[in-house]
C-alpha cells in the first residue's frame, strides 16, 4: 500500500493520456456489458417461460388462426389441467404510432393458465360482469394514466365491427401485474372478453390465434403436446404445439446465434483494446526510464519495479472496467424494462468473467513494459544512453 | 579513521557498439569514514565509472571493491539493490526527481523501502527536508521549485534514510554559482557536522574546495594532482 504514490504517480504523468485510455477501456467495457445484458436478457426470458405450459399455434405460421371448437377437444385430453386461448386484436391508441397488444381472451381459462397475472378478486369479478371490460397491465395505465372504470377507445387496423367501424370502445374494470416470483416483466398488455369481441367482429369469427395448455408435470408435456398435434394433423387447420421455454427459444434462433455475433464483437473490441493499454503502458515506461533508474539506484529491486508497473496497469484497468461494469449493471436493465423485454440485473458471472477479462488485459498490457523495466541498466539509464 | 571505501587493483572496461573500452585499470582507491573526497578530471577520465562502482550500481571486472565492510563484487545484482537501499545516498547532477511526487514525497522514496511507519516516515521526510532548508517547501513539485531547491531536495532524498556514504555526481553541474555555492556548503556541512562521508565527482575547481581531499581521475589511473601538472 505504501507504493501506491508511485503507481498514482506514475498514472497521471500524463493525464490526458490516461484519461483518453481510461474512456477507451470503460467503453469497450460497457459494450462488452451491454451485450452480455442482452444475451442474459434473452436467456432469462427462456429461463422465465414455463416448461408445463404449451403453446398450440398454427402450422402454417404466427398469423394463421385455429377453430374455438378445438378447445373442448383439447380440454378433454388426458393429462391437460387447463386451456386459454387468446385472439390478438391489433389496435392502437389514438395514433397508429402507439400500438398496444391487446388480446381477447377467455378470461376464467386464461388466468387459470397465467396464474402470474395478479389481478385483485373483486377486480376480475368486475370483469367477468362487464361485457366491454378489460384488465390493463398496471405499467400501460401508468403510461397513459388511466384508473378502473375509465373507458379507452382504440382502432383495430384489421378487425371490423358489424357497422363497419374499426373504432372498439373498452371499459376498465381491473388492473394486473406480473407476480414477481414468476420474472420480472413489464405489465404492458389490455385482456378483453373473446366473447363480446368475437360476437362484434365480421372477419374470422369463431377463429382464435392460439391456445394455452396447461399441463401436470414437465415430463408428459411433450407427449400431450404431439397428442395435440396428431389430433388435428389430418384436419384444415393443422397445429404446432411447443412448451413457452422451446417456443420462445426458437424464435431467438431465428435471429441468428446472437451468442456467436456477441462473442465476435466482443472478442474483436478486447483484441484492439489490448494493442491500445499495451501500447500505452509501453510509452508510459519508455519515458519514466530515467525515473525507474532512480528508483533501482535507492535500492528498489527488479520484482518491486515489475510489481509497480503490474500495478499501474491494473489499476488503469481493472478500475475502468469497473466503472463501466457498474454503469452497465445500473442503466441497461432499466432501458430493457422500458422495452419490455424484462429488467433483470446482469448475471454475477458476466460482471465476474468482466472483472477477470480486466486483470488480463491489464497483466498482458503490462508484461512487455514490465520486461523493459526489468531489464533497465541503472548505468545507462542514469548516463542516459 | 577507518578505511569505509577499500579499491584494489580494479579494472572496469565497456564494450560500446563492436568495441571494448577500458576506463579503469589497476586502479587502488583508500576513502576514511568521514572523509570529504572530490574526484576531479576530464570527460571519459572515469571518475562517474569509478563512483558506480563504489556506490554499487555497477561491478568491476577484476580487483576488490570492499565498502562499509562488505566486499561489492561479490554481490549479486539484487544484493547490491538492498545494499545501496541501507548505505549509499545518490545525489544527480540533474536532480532527477519525480516530477508527479511533492518534494517530500520525493524525499520519502528510499525511505519506502524500508518498514518505518508512515508516521515515522513523515517525520523523517520533515527532518530532512528542514536539514536541506526546504521545510517550508516540502508540498511544492519539483516544476515549482528552482533548480538549487531541487538539489536540496535531492540531498535531502540521498540523507533522509541516514546513509553511511553520499555519492554526489557533479552535483553542481547544472546550478548558477550562488546556487552552487549553497549547495556545496550543505553538503560540507552533511560532512562536518553530520559525519557523513562524501565523495563528489565534479569539474569545478571551486566545488572541490570545500572537500577535504581531493584525487584527479585521468584515462583511469588516481592521481594527488592533474596529470599534465604532475608530469
Amino acid at each position: 500500500m505504501k507504493y501506491f504514490i508511485l503507481v498514482w504517480a506514475g498514472l497521471w504523468r500524463r493525464p490526458l493520456r490516461t484519461i483518453l485510455t481510461l474512456l477507451s477501456i470503460i467503453v469497450a467495457f460497457l459494450l462488452y456489458g451491454t451485450l452480455h445484458g442482452v444475451t442474459s436478457s434473452f436467456d432469462d426470458a427462456i429461463d422465465q417461460m414455463s416448461d408445463t405450459r404449451l403453446r398450440v399455434q398454427s402450422r402454417v405460421n404466427l398469423i394463421e388462426s385455429l377453430p374455438i371448437a378445438y378447445l373442448p377437444q383439447i380440454e378433454a385430453l388426458p393429462g391437460v389441467d387447463g386451456v386459454g386461448y387468446y385472439q390478438a386484436l391489433v389496435a392502437y391508441y389514438q395514433e397508429p404510432r402507439n400500438a398496444l397488444q391487446v388480446g381477447a381472451v377467455g378470461l376464467d381459462g386464461f388466468l387459470d393458465v397465467y396464474p402470474e397475472i395478479v389481478v385483485p378478486e373483486d377486480q376480475v369479478e368486475a370483469m367477468r360482469r362487464t361485457r366491454t371490460g378489460a384488465l390493463v397491465g398496471r405499467d400501460l395505465a401508468e403510461e397513459w394514466g388511466w384508473n378502473i372504470g375509465d373507458r379507452v377507445t382504440l382502432r383495430s387496423q384489421v378487425f371490423t365491427q358489424a357497422d363497419g367501424s374499426d373504432v372498439w370502445d373498452f371499459d376498465i374494470a381491473g388492473i394486473y401485474e406480473f407476480d414477481e416470483a414468476f420474472g420480472d416483466f413489464a405489465a404492458q398488455e389490455i385482456y378483453v372478453h373473446f366473447d363480446y369481441f368475437d360476437e362484434a367482429r365480421i372477419q374470422n369469427r369463431g377463429m382464435v390465434l392460439l391456445y394455452f395448455v396447461k399441463v401436470g408435470s414437465v415430463e408428459r408435456a411433450a407427449a400431450i403436446g404431439q397428442r395435440i398435434d396428431a389430433m388435428f394433423e389430418n384436419s384444415r387447420f393443422a397445429t404446432q404445439t411447443l412448451n413457452e421455454k422451446d417456443w420462445v427459444r426458437s424464435q431467438i434462433q431465428r435471429i441468428g446465434n446472437i451468442d456467436f455475433f456477441v462473442n465476435a464483437i466482443i472478442g474483436a473490441v478486447f483484441f484492439t483494446l489490448l494493442f491500445l493499454t499495451g501500447n500505452t503502458m509501453w510509452q508510459s515506461v519508455r519515458e519514466r526510464i530515467p525515473e525507474l533508474a532512480v528508483l533501482k539506484t535507492y535500492g528498489f529491486g527488479n520484482a518491486t519495479i515489475v510489481g509497480l508497473v503490474a500495478a499501474e496497469s491494473l489499476l488503469l484497468c481493472v478500475s475502468a472496467a469497473g466503472i463501466a461494469l457498474a454503469a452497465a449493471a445500473t442503466f441497461f436493465p432499466q432501458i430493457f424494462r422500458s422495452m419490455g423485454i424484462g429488467g433483470l440485473p446482469l448475471p454475477a458471472s458476466v460482471i465476474a468473467l468482466g472483472l477477470a477479462i480486466g486483470v488480463f488485459v491489464a497483466i498482458v498490457s503490462a508484461l512487455p513494459p514490465a520486461w523493459l523495466a526489468q531489464r533497465l541498466n541503472v548505468v545507462d539509464a542514469l548516463a542516459r544512453r | 579513521m577507518t578505511a569505509l571505501v577499500t579499491i584494489r587493483d580494479v579494472d572496469k572496461g565497456y564494450v560500446r557498439g563492436k568495441q571494448r573500452v577500458e576506463v579503469l585499470k589497476g586502479l587502488n582507491l583508500d576513502v576514511e569514514t568521514g572523509e570529504f573526497l572530490a574526484l576531479m578530471g576530464p570527460s571519459g577520465s572515469g571518475k562517474t565509472t569509478l563512483l558506480n562502482l563504489i556506490g554499487g550500481l555497477d561491478k568491476c571486472d577484476k580487483g576488490e571493491v570492499v565498502v562499509a565492510g562488505q566486499r561489492l563484487d561479490k554481490l549479486s545484482s539484487g544484493q547490491l539493490a538492498k545494499w545501496r537501499a541501507r548505505h549509499v545516498g545518490f545525489v544527480f547532477q540533474f536532480y532527477n526527481l519525480l516530477p508527479v511526487l511533492s518534494a517530500e514525497r520525493n524525499v520519502e522514496v528510499p525511505l519506502l523501502l524500508t518498514k518505518l511507519s508512515g508516521k515515522q516516515r513523515r517525520q523523517n521526510v520533515r527532518a530532512a527536508l528542514e536539514l536541506v532548508g526546504l521545510g517550508d517547501r516540502a508540498k511544492h513539485k519539483p516544476a515549482e521549485l528552482s533548480g538549487g531547491q531541487q538539489q536540496r531536495v535531492g540531498i535531502a532524498r540521498a540523507l533522509v534514510s541516514d546513509p553511511t556514504l553520499l555519492i554526489c555526481d557533479e552535483p553542481t553541474g547544472d546550478l548558477d554559482r550562488e546556487s552552487s555555492e549553497s549547495v556545496l556548503q550543505l553538503l560540507e556541512l552533511l560532512n562536518r557536522d553530520h559525519g557523513k562521508t562524501v565523495i563528489m565527482v565534479t569539474h569545478d575547481p571551486r566545488a572541490a574546495e570545500h572537500a577535504s581531499s581531493l584525487l584527479h581521475v585521468d584515462k583511469g589511473v588516481l592521481s594527488a594532482e592533474p596529470l599534465e601538472t604532475a608530469a
